[in-house]
Formats: C-alpha cells, sequence, structure tokens
C-alpha cells in the first residue's frame, strides 16, 4: 500500500481500479507488472510491431517513383520492425524486468540511440533519429491501445496520469470514470477545472505517483484530504468505503435543502453566491442552490486557445453565465493573469517574481486594448442583467481611479456607436493585497463593492508561499494577523456602506463560517460543489452564536489556538463535515 | 579485390560430413561506409541466404542479418570486417557478400 499526498482539487472519494494514461511527449516511467501479466505485455509489443510494420510498408509502398531517399527511410524502419533481434531485446527487457510494454520498448530505443549519437561519424550518429522515430511510431500504437481504452471502457476506472490535456479528458464518460489523480497541476490546472465541472473527485501534483501503480491497482483517490492511495490494504478498503458511504448519505441530505432559503435560526439572510471558470459551471452553481455568481475568473478566456480572445469570444461567455442567472448578481472580474502566463504576450519581460510583478490589474493598465475590449464586452452584457465588474489585485486609489477612467472611456466609445450597457453598472474591486486591505477604508468611497479574496491576501500578508511544501503550513486563514485585517475590511466596508464578500476559499471551509458571520459577513462566494454543506451551517446556526465566537477568537493569540477552537465548533454543528 | 585468405573446410579427420564453414576479411571501400542504405543492402542480401552468419570489426561479433546490430558497428570507409558463415550454402553467402562490398561497392562511389 502506498499513500501519497498532493492537492486537492475536487471534493469526493473514489474507489476503483487505475487506468493510467501516458503521453507520447512525456518520458516513459518505470511501471512494473506482475509476473502473471508478462505473456500479455510481450503480446502488446509483437502487435505494436506488427502494426508498425504493416503502417511502415505502406508508406515505403506510397513512395514508389518517388525520392528513392524517403523510401529508403521507411525501407530502413521496416528492417528494423523485422529485425528478430531488436524484437528480442525488448521482450526480454519486459520479460526480466517485470516492466510494461511502453517502458520496455522506451528504455531499449533510447539505449540504442544514444549508442548511435555517440558515435563520431555522422552518417552513424545520425541513425539516432531513426530511432527515435521508430520509437515514437511504436509508442503511437502501444498508447492508441490505452484511448481506445477509455474510449471503450466497461468497468469503472480512476484515470492517473503525469497531465490531462483537453483532448484526453474530451473522452471521459462520467459513467466509468470517477475520479483522477495527477502527477503535475494544480488548483487551477486543466485537470482541476475538469474534474470541478464534472463533480468527481481529483488529487494533481501527486510528483511520481504513476511509477507505483502497475495497470491492476486499486485506488482511492480522496478529493478532500488529497490523498491517493494505491493498492490499499483491507483496513484502508473499509474505512473509505464507509466514509463514501457516509459521504453520499450526506449529499443526499444536502440536496434536499437546495431550495430552502440561506437563512440562520435566528432569521438573517446570508446570501450564498457561486465561484465559476467556465460558462458551463453556472449551471451547476444554481442547481446546488447559489443565489448568483460571486467571482467570475475570466483567465479561462485567456488561456484557452492560445489567441488573445476577441470581444465576441468575452461577450458570448458572459452572456451565457448572465442568462442562467437572470435577476441575480453576476461579478465578472477582470483579467488576472501574468504576462509569464499568456500564451500571446509577444514583449513578456522575464521576471524573477512574476507573483508580485506585472500581472493583472497592473498588466492591463499597460495593455489598454486588451484591457478595453473586455470591458466592452462586460458592459454589453450588462443589459441582460445584474452584471457586476470587478478589479482585481487593486493595491492603492491611484489605480483604481484609473481603472474607472478606463471604464469610464470605454462607456463613451459605446455611446458613439449606441451600443446598450447599463451605465449604473456596480463596480468593486478585490481586496488581496495588504496595501488596499489597509486602506480599505480610502478605497471604500470609490467603489461599490469589496470581494475579500483570502488566498492570496493571506500568502501577502503572512509573506508564505502556500505551493511551497516547506513552508505550507504556515499559510493559515486561522492567523491572529488574517482576523485582525479582516475586521478590519469589514468594519470599513459596514460604514461606507458598501457591498461586502468573501470570495477566497475560507468561504467554502465549513470551519470559517460561524466566523465570518459574526465577524460581519453576509455574502460567501464559493465553489458550487460545497454550497449546500455551507447552506446547511448557516442554517444550523444563531447569529448570536457566531457573533459571540468571533468574539472569543480576537482574545486568541495564536493560529493553532483558533483553529482547534473553530473545528470543535463547527463538529458540534455539523459533525458530518469531518 | 582484397581478400587475405579463404579458408574452406569441408572433411574432418573423423570421416564425417561437416558443415561448411567459410571466413574472409573484406574492406569497406565506398565513401560513406555502411551507413543506411548499404546496411540494409548488406542484411537483406545475407538473409537471402541459411547459414548462420557473423561480422567482426576489431572484436566485437554480431550477426549479419540484424540491422540493428550491422548500424551498431559502426563500419565506416576503410573498416576491415571478417565475415563467417557456417552452413550448406555458405559459400555462396560469402561471394555474394563479397561481390556487394568490395566490387558493386554497394553501387556508391568509392573512396
Amino acid at each position: 500500500m502506498e499513500i501519497r499526498k498532493g492537492i486537492a482539487v475536487s471534493p469526493g472519494i473514489a474507489i476503483a481500479r487505475s487506468l493510467v494514461i501516458d503521453s507520447r511527449d512525456y518520458r516513459i516511467p518505470r511501471r512494473s507488472i506482475l509476473p502473471s501479466q508478462k505473456a500479455t505485455e510481450i503480446q502488446r509489443v509483437q502487435e505494436a510491431f506488427d502494426k508498425a510494420t504493416v503502417q511502415l510498408s505502406a508508406l515505403e509502398q506510397a513512395q514508389v517513383g518517388r525520392e528513392h531517399q524517403i523510401k529508403d527511410i521507411f525501407a530502413v524502419h521496416v528492417r528494423f520492425l523485422n529485425d528478430q533481434s531488436f524484437r528480442r531485446r525488448i521482450t526480454d527487457c519486459v520479460e526480466h524486468e517485470l516492466v510494461t510494454a511502453e517502458y520496455g520498448v522506451s528504455t531499449i530505443l533510447r539505449e540504442i540511440a544514444s549508442h548511435f549519437a555517440g558515435m563520431d561519424d555522422e552518417y552513424i550518429s545520425e541513425r539516432a533519429a531513426d530511432i527515435y522515430d521508430i520509437e515514437r511510431r511504436l509508442l503511437t500504437h502501444l498508447l492508441g491501445d490505452v484511448r481506445q481504452a477509455v474510449e471503450h471502457l466497461k468497468d469503472e476506472v480512476v484515470v492517473v496520469a503525469h497531465e490531462l490535456t483537453p483532448t484526453q479528458t474530451a473522452g471521459f464518460n462520467k459513467t466509468f470514470v470517477k475520479g483522477f489523480a495527477t502527477e503535475a497541476g494544480g488548483r487551477t490546472s486543466h485537470t482541476a477545472i475538469i474534474a470541478r465541472s464534472l463533480g468527481l473527485p481529483a488529487v494533481v501534483a501527486l510528483e511520481d505517483v504513476t511509477s507505483c501503480i502497475t495497470s491492476e491497482s486499486t485506488v482511492i483517490i480522496d478529493g478532500n484530504r488529497g490523498v491517493v492511495i494505491v493498492d490499499p490494504d483491507e483496513q484502508t478498503l473499509e474505512e473509505y468505503r464507509n466514509y463514501a458511504q457516509e459521504l453520499s448519505r450526506f449529499e443526499i441530505e444536502l440536496s434536499s435543502i437546495r431550495d430552502k432559503p440561506a437563512i440562520t435560526r435566528d432569521g438573517v439572510e446570508i446570501e450564498l453566491l457561486g465561484n465559476i471558470e467556465f460558462p458551463n459551471e453556472a449551471v451547476m452553481a444554481r442547481e446546488k442552490g447559489g443565489m448568483g455568481i460571486g467571482l467570475y475568473r475570466t483567465e479561462f478566456l485567456y488561456l484557452y486557445s492560445g489567441a488573445e480572445p476577441t470581444e465576441e469570444d468575452h461577450y458570448e461567455a458572459y452572456a451565457e453565465v448572465t442568462r442562467h442567472f437572470e435577476g441575480r448578481p453576476v461579478v465578472i472580474r477582470t483579467m488576472d493573469l501574468g504576462a509569464d502566463k499568456l500564451p500571446f504576450s509577444v514583449r513578456h519581460p522575464g521576471e524573477d517574481n512574476p507573483v508580485l510583478g506585472l500581472r493583472s490589474i497592473r498588466y492591463c493598465l499597460q495593455n489598454l486594448t486588451m484591457f478595453k475590449t473586455q470591458l466592452r464586452a462586460i458592459l454589453r452584457a450588462s443589459v441582460l442583467g445584474d452584471v457586476r465588474i470587478m478589479f482585481p489585485m487593486i493595491g492603492n486609489l491611484q489605480e483604481l481611479r484609473q481603472a474607472k477612467m478606463i471604464l469610464r472611456d470605454v462607456m463613451e466609445d459605446l455611446d458613439e456607436y449606441a451600443v446598450p450597457y447599463n451605465p449604473d453598472v456596480k463596480v468593486g474591486i478585490m481586496i488581496e493585497t495588504p496595501s488596499a486591505a489597509l486602506t480599505a477604508s480610502l478605497l471604500a468611497f470609490d467603489c461599490d463593492f469589496f470581494s475579500i479574496g483570502t488566498n492570496d491576501l493571506i500568502q501577502y500578508t503572512l509573506a508564505v508561499d502556500r505551493g511551497n511544501e516547506h513552508v505550507a503550513t504556515l499559510y493559515s486563514a486561522a492567523d491572529p494577523a488574517i482576523f485582525y485585517l479582516l475586521r478590519s475590511v469589514i468594519h470599513d466596508a459596514h460604514k461606507a456602506r458598501i457591498g461586502l464578500s468573501i470570495c477566497g476559499e475560507v468561504a467554502g471551509d465549513p470551519e470559517y463560517i460561524m466566523l465570518l458571520l459574526g465577524m460581519g459577513v453576509r455574502t460567501l462566494s464559493l465553489a458550487a460543489p460545497m454550497i449546500p454543506e455551507i447552506k446547511q451551517i448557516v442554517r444550523s446556526v444563531t447569529m448570536k452564536e457566531c457573533n459571540n465566537l468571533a468574539r472569543k477568537v480576537g482574545t486568541m493569540d495564536s493560529q493553532r489556538q483558533i483553529k482547534n477552537f473553530l473545528r470543535d465548533a463547527t463538529t458540534k454543528i455539523i459533525p458530518e463535515a469531518f | 579485390m582484397i581478400a587475405t585468405g579463404e579458408h574452406g573446410r569441408n572433411d574432418k579427420d573423423d570421416g564425417t560430413l561437416s558443415v561448411p564453414e567459410y571466413e574472409i576479411e573484406v574492406q569497406i571501400r565506398n565513401v560513406e561506409g555502411l551507413h543506411m542504405r548499404p546496411a540494409m543492402q548488406f542484411v537483406d542480401t545475407a538473409s537471402r541466404y541459411d547459414c548462420a552468419i557473423e561480422v567482426s570489426n576489431e572484436g566485437t561479433s554480431v550477426d549479419a542479418k540484424s540491422i540493428m546490430q550491422m548500424t551498431m558497428l559502426a563500419a565506416t570507409c576503410g573498416t576491415k570486417l571478417r565475415i563467417k558463415a557456417k552452413g550448406p550454402d555458405a559459400g555462396e553467402a560469402i561471394a555474394a557478400l563479397r561481390q556487394l562490398i568490395e566490387v558493386k561497392m554497394f553501387g556508391e562511389t568509392p573512396a
């Protein structure tokens, strides 16, 4: 039994046989097989050779009457594939080292290729390229099996890969694919996004998990705790089966409160909104009982196609989301990426520290054409519903005023062409830098609402990179510094009578709900799957007890003390969350 | 044609019929050596015969019918190779291979 820890990016539990997907473009990892699988793997090698030979012979034939050089290349490759000692070297590797066909092919061919590459003579060393070509061809056939396997699944599987691309995931059938685990990736990786929209458990950043998985492995994906267990022992399996059952019982319970209002026991109404990345997630947000969208992250539009999105690309996405929530708030956040992440950014200054660099609103204010395109689309969509604009990473009043001036320019442009938009569109900002949090009282008078982005606010305030496993435990919303800062921002927002919401991960974390409510937060924006559970908590507490809890937390002096206190309090209210 | 020796053994002292065995030494004469196309021609020629054929280059010995092994031999222009054939058609095999390497020079330009 192997236990690996990664990043949990989509909640839930999956227990199933593993289906490992390799990418031809990435090094094939060493994967072991059981002695009983030897014959199958050797057979796969033979079949790959046969298929490749057929393919190459056809290619050779097609060159008859043309340049003989190309024909010769194919002819040589065919001879390689027919070379029995060559084939045997691979099958011997598979047989004696008990590894997969892919690994055998890749290893042996690379050995041979490097033998050639090391030769002085140019004609000989060039043969290395031929070998790599043959390797690619054989791997395509071997991996093609797997692609076929994905399209023709008959049992439940958990998909494991180094990374998953849009093309690969497009073929996944939810009836059979029960979860994902990848070695690469982060919270906003493609895998994470797809898993969340499909509602499947997923864990990423597992490093080298594929090397400990055989094709007959049973894998447990714990998308709640970010853990993957390979070949669990009986006891662990039993524990997880029970856990999974409890979770689905809980889910059924929760779905019944979908249409019930998010209101505390003593009558205080809380607004629960959804965080989305893709237009189609809006559907799930609605289904789970979301009363609108509190954070529409628009970065996907810039990353998806590799080219800069057009005004129409923007508009269509915004219109689609707004239509799902007619009359309810849809807060659209303007581009929040760094130049280093943009696939089409030409002049990208090599930055040592991109997180603190030219990104987000700063980048937009220096790339007005791109910025105005997005603003134009948002304004056009503002006639379709209660669309609101939110600027990310605002650090000071001057920046906010600049952004608003650009917005006014765009409004004037639209006026000139008599394009309709809502001139009273609400404009707000994300409070995610310490400077914004500390000067919130100044900013509050120049915008219609704040949304506190706790993810980045915590990182910048505690000076901790939460992606760095050496210090990740220091990152916590339970730190007294964060408590004081939030308290101050909430106070400033209330004083100026502007909207206030929390859109960071804490808004979807059961342990923090009572505290946030007790601190005066009345709007939470979170990932759709968690909306029912958070609503359950809201409906189970009184504002009085939340206020008491917040007061008590204000007297505590350490992360640990606060965390334990919050956990205890929440467990009493909603034991199933743990 | 450079041949430093031909050894053919057909009879043993005990009077039993033995398998024909031939060995010659040849030198690669074309400019590009035993690269892709020549290697292919060599292997194709060798594969026409039933006998076992071995090629040696300074201690390394490979199977003449394996293109992988023949290419790895890395025989360049001027390299001297020992070819050993054992089997009923060994004589024809040797003759054909010598033709290819030293007479036809794989149909390419000589050094």
